[in-house]
C-alpha cells in the first residue's frame, strides 16, 4: 500500500504541508479563503528542534491500535487506510492515547482527527506530499 | 466449522473480526442476552449526555452479523456448558453444538449489601443500554441523585445525567475520587473540576442504611434523594466456565491466545484475567480495547491461528466536563512531575524504564508515552529530557526515528 514517508534530511521546517494539509480539509476551494487569519489545525504536524525537523501524519499501521482501541467504532480502516467517522467518535480520546506515533488529535469541532490519505476530500492524493517544496514527504510504496 | 461466541459486546466483536481474518466460511452463532445490536457500553454516559444516539453508538454498522456470515440470538442467554458434550445450553431449553467455543460474558455490576436497599424504590446500576434507558426515564422530571461510588463508572453517569439531575451526590468509602486510577493530587484536581460543575462529594464515608427516601451515612449524615445508582464497581462475570470446570481466579485463566483449560473453549474479555505486560501480573484488566484485542486473538487462534500478543496492560482515557485525563501503567518508582494551571502530569520510571503516567488537560500524543511502556524501551535509549517535557518522536534517536516513520508501520 502507498504510504506518507518523510525524509528527515530534506525537510526545511517551511511548514508549508500543515497549510496544505489544513486547505485540504477546509472543504474550501479558495486557498486565502480557507487559510487567512484562520488558527489552523493540520493533521500531518512538524516536530522541529534545533536543526532537525520533520513531519509527522498517521502511518495507517497495519496492526491498528487506534481503530482496535476505538471504544465507539468511529475509527475504522477501510483498504488500509484508517478514516475517523465523526459522527460517531464522541472524544474519549482513547486513539490518542493508544497512538504511538502521537498521530491522531482533538478536532477543533469536536472528536478527533487524522490523516485519512486525503482520500475523503477533494484532493484524491495527499495535499502535504504535492505541497513539499524539497520533496522531504513523498507516497510510495515501500 | 461450528463458532459460538458468548456475548455481544467488545470481545465477541473481536472475536468474529479475528476469525474472519482467517476462517471465512465457518458458522458463527453469538448468543446475546442483552436484546440489542452491539453497542458502545462506554457510551451509555454519552447518549444520556445528548453527545450520541442509540443508532450512532451502534459499536459495529448495521449488516454486520450479515456480512460476517453470523447468526445472532438475540435476547437469548446461556445457562450451561457442556465441555464434555461441546453444547451451550439455552434458557429457551435449546442447545448449540459448537467446534469451539468462546466466553465473552464480560463484567456484572456488584451491588454490595446494604441494609434497606430493598425498600429503595427507584435505585439503578449503570452497565447496560436498558440501564441508560431507564434512568433517563426516571429523569423525565428532575430529581435528586445519589450515586453510591466515584469510580469511573458512578463519575461518567453523574458527568452523563448533570444536566437531568436536580442535584447529584456521590458517596465513596475512599477518601478521593477515581482511587484506582489516579493520585491523590490527580483526583483533586478532578473533583474540584467537577464540583464546578455542580457534583457534590462525600468521601471517606458509606451508606450505614437507606429508610424513607434518605441515605443514613455511617459518618452521621443524612442525604435525601430520589433516585439511587450504585457503581461501586464491576465483577468478571465467570459462573458459566466456573461451572463447567474452567480454571477461574477472579477471572477466567486464558493464555495469551484465549485459550482456557478447557479443551477448545475459549475467553476474552473483561471476564478474563490477563498478564499485565508492566508487572507481569496476572489480573483483570477490565478495559474495552484489552477486551476487542483479547477477543480478536482468541477468534484468529479459533480458526487456527496464532492471534496472541502480550500487550495487556492498564490504560484508561476518559473525560469529565470538558476536562480529559490518561492514565497508564503502574505508579512505582522515581516521578517526573510538570503541573501548570490545570494541567498536571506525572511520569514513572524505574529500572530505566517508563512504568506508567497520569496526563491530566493536555493529552496530546500521550500514546506515544504509551508505545514507551508498553515496548519496555530503554529511556537511556532517548532524550530523557525531550520525553519528559512532552511526547515527542524528537525524543528518539535518528536512526530509530527512521525506523519508526520510514518503514511499514
Ligand atoms: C459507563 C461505562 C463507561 C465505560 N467507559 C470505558 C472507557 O472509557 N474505556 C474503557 O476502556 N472501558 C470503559 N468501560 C468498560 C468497558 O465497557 C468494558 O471493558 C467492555 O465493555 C468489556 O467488553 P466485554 O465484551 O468483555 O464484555 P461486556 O461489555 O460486559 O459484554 C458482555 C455481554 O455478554 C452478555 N452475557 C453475559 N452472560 C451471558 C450469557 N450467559 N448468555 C448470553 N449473554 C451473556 C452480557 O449481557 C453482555 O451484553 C466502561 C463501562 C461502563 C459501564
Amino acid at each position: 500500500m502507498k504510504r506518507v514517508y518523510v525524509n528527515e534530511k530534506w525537510c526545511l521546517a517551511c511548514h508549508l504541508c500543515e497549510y496544505y494539509c489544513a486547505f485540504a480539509n477546509s472543504g474550501e476551494t479558495d486557498m486565502v479563503k480557507a487559510l487567512k487569519d484562520v488558527a489552523i489545525s493540520p493533521r500531518i504536524r512538524i516536530e522541529q528542534q534545533g536543526d532537525i525537523s520533520f513531519a509527522v501524519s498517521c502511518r495507517h499501521c497495519t496492526e491498528p491500535l487506534c481503530v482496535k482501541a476505538c471504544i465507539s467504532g468511529a475509527l475504522t480502516q477501510t483498504d488500509g487506510v484508517i478514516a475517523i467517522d465523526r459522527d460517531k467518535c464522541v472524544g474519549c480520546y482513547t486513539c490518542i492515547l493508544s497512538c504511538p506515533y502521537g498521530a491522531v488529535m482533538p478536532s477543533p469541532q469536536g472528536a478527533v482527527q487524522k490523516c485519512e490519505l486525503c482520500v475523503n476530500n477533494a484532493q484524491g492524493a495527499p495535499a502535504c506530499v504535492g505541497g513539499c517544496p524539497n520533496r522531504a514527504i513523498v507516497f510510495e510504496e515501500r | 466449522m461450528e463458532y459460538v461466541i458468548i456475548g455481544n459486546s467488545a470481545a465477541a466483536v473481536g472475536c468474529v473480526e479475528g476469525i474472519r481474518q482467517r476462517d471465512a466460511a465457518g458458522h458463527i452463532t453469538i448468543v446475546s442476552q442483552e436484546a440489542f445490536h452491539t453497542y458502545s457500553r462506554p457510551l451509555i454516559s454519552y447518549l444520556l449526555l445528548g453527545k450520541t444516539d442509540e443508532q450512532r453508538m451502534k459499536y459495529r454498522p448495521d449488516d454486520f452479523y450479515e456480512k460476517n456470515g453470523c447468526t445472532l440470538l438475540s435476547g437469548r442467554r446461556a445457562v450451561r456448558v457442556d465441555g464434555t458434550a461441546h453444547r451451550v445450553e439455552l434458557d429457551d431449553g435449546t442447545a448449540l453444538p459448537y467446534d469451539k467455543l468462546l466466553a465473552a460474558t464480560g463484567s456484572v455490576p456488584f451491588v454490595p449489601p446494604m441494609e434497606g436497599l430493598e425498600q429503595v424504590k427507584e435505585r439503578f446500576t449503570f452497565y447496560t443500554l436498558a440501564d441508560a434507558r431507564a434512568l433517563a426515564a426516571a429523569l423525565e422530571k428532575p430529581r435528586r441523585v445519589l450515586i453510591v461510588g466515584a469510580g469511573l463508572i458512578g463519575l461518567k453517569c453523574a458527568e452523563g445525567i448533570l444536566a437531568r439531575a436536580s442535584s447529584i451526590t456521590v458517596v465513596d468509602l475512599a477518601d478521593r475520587i477515581l482511587p484506582s486510577i489516579l493520585d491523590e493530587e490527580g483526583a483533586a484536581l478532578v473533583q474540584r473540576h467537577l464540583e464546578a460543575q455542580g457534583v457534590r462529594f462525600i468521601l471517606g464515608d458509606s451508606v450505614a442504611r437507606f429508610d424513607g427516601d434518605g441515605a443514613r451515612l455511617k459518618g452521621g449524615q443524612t442525604i435525601p434523594f430520589d433516585v439511587l445508582v450504585t457503581a461501586v464497581g464491576v465483577r468478571p462475570n465467570v459462573s458459566l466456565l466456573k461451572e463447567a470446570g474452567a480454571q477461574v481466579q477472579r477471572g477466567v485463566i486464558t493464555d495469551v491466545h484465549g485459550r482456557t483449560s478447557l479443551p477448545e473453549v475459549y475467553a476474552a474479555g473483561d471476564c478474563t484475567q490477563s498478564v499485565d505486560t508492566v508487572t507481569g501480573e496476572s489480573r483483570v484488566l477490565a478495559l474495552l480495547p484489552n477486551a476487542y484485542m483479547q477477543g480478536e486473538a482468541a477468534g484468529i487462534s479459533m480458526a487456527g491461528g496464532e492471534g496472541g500478543v502480550d500487550r495487556a496492560m492498564a490504560l484508561n482515557a476518559i473525560g469529565f466536563c470538558g476536562l480529559h485525563l490518561m492514565t497508564a501503567g503502574v505508579y512505582d518508582g522515581e516521578v517526573y512531575e510538570k503541573k501548570d494551571g490545570s494541567s498536571y502530569k506525572k511520569l514513572f520510571y524505574a529500572d530505566n524504564r517508563l512504568k506508567g503516567y497520569i496526563l491530566i488537560g493536555d493529552v496530546q500524543r500521550a500514546g506515544i508515552y504509551t508505545a514507551l511502556i508498553r515496548d519496555k524501551t530503554p529511556l537511556d535509549s532517548l532524550d530523557f529530557e525531550l520525553i519528559c517535557e512532552k511526547p515527542q518522536l524528537m525524543a528518539f534517536t535518528r536512526a530509530e526515528r527512521a525506523k519508526k516513520l520510514g518503514g511499514e508501520a
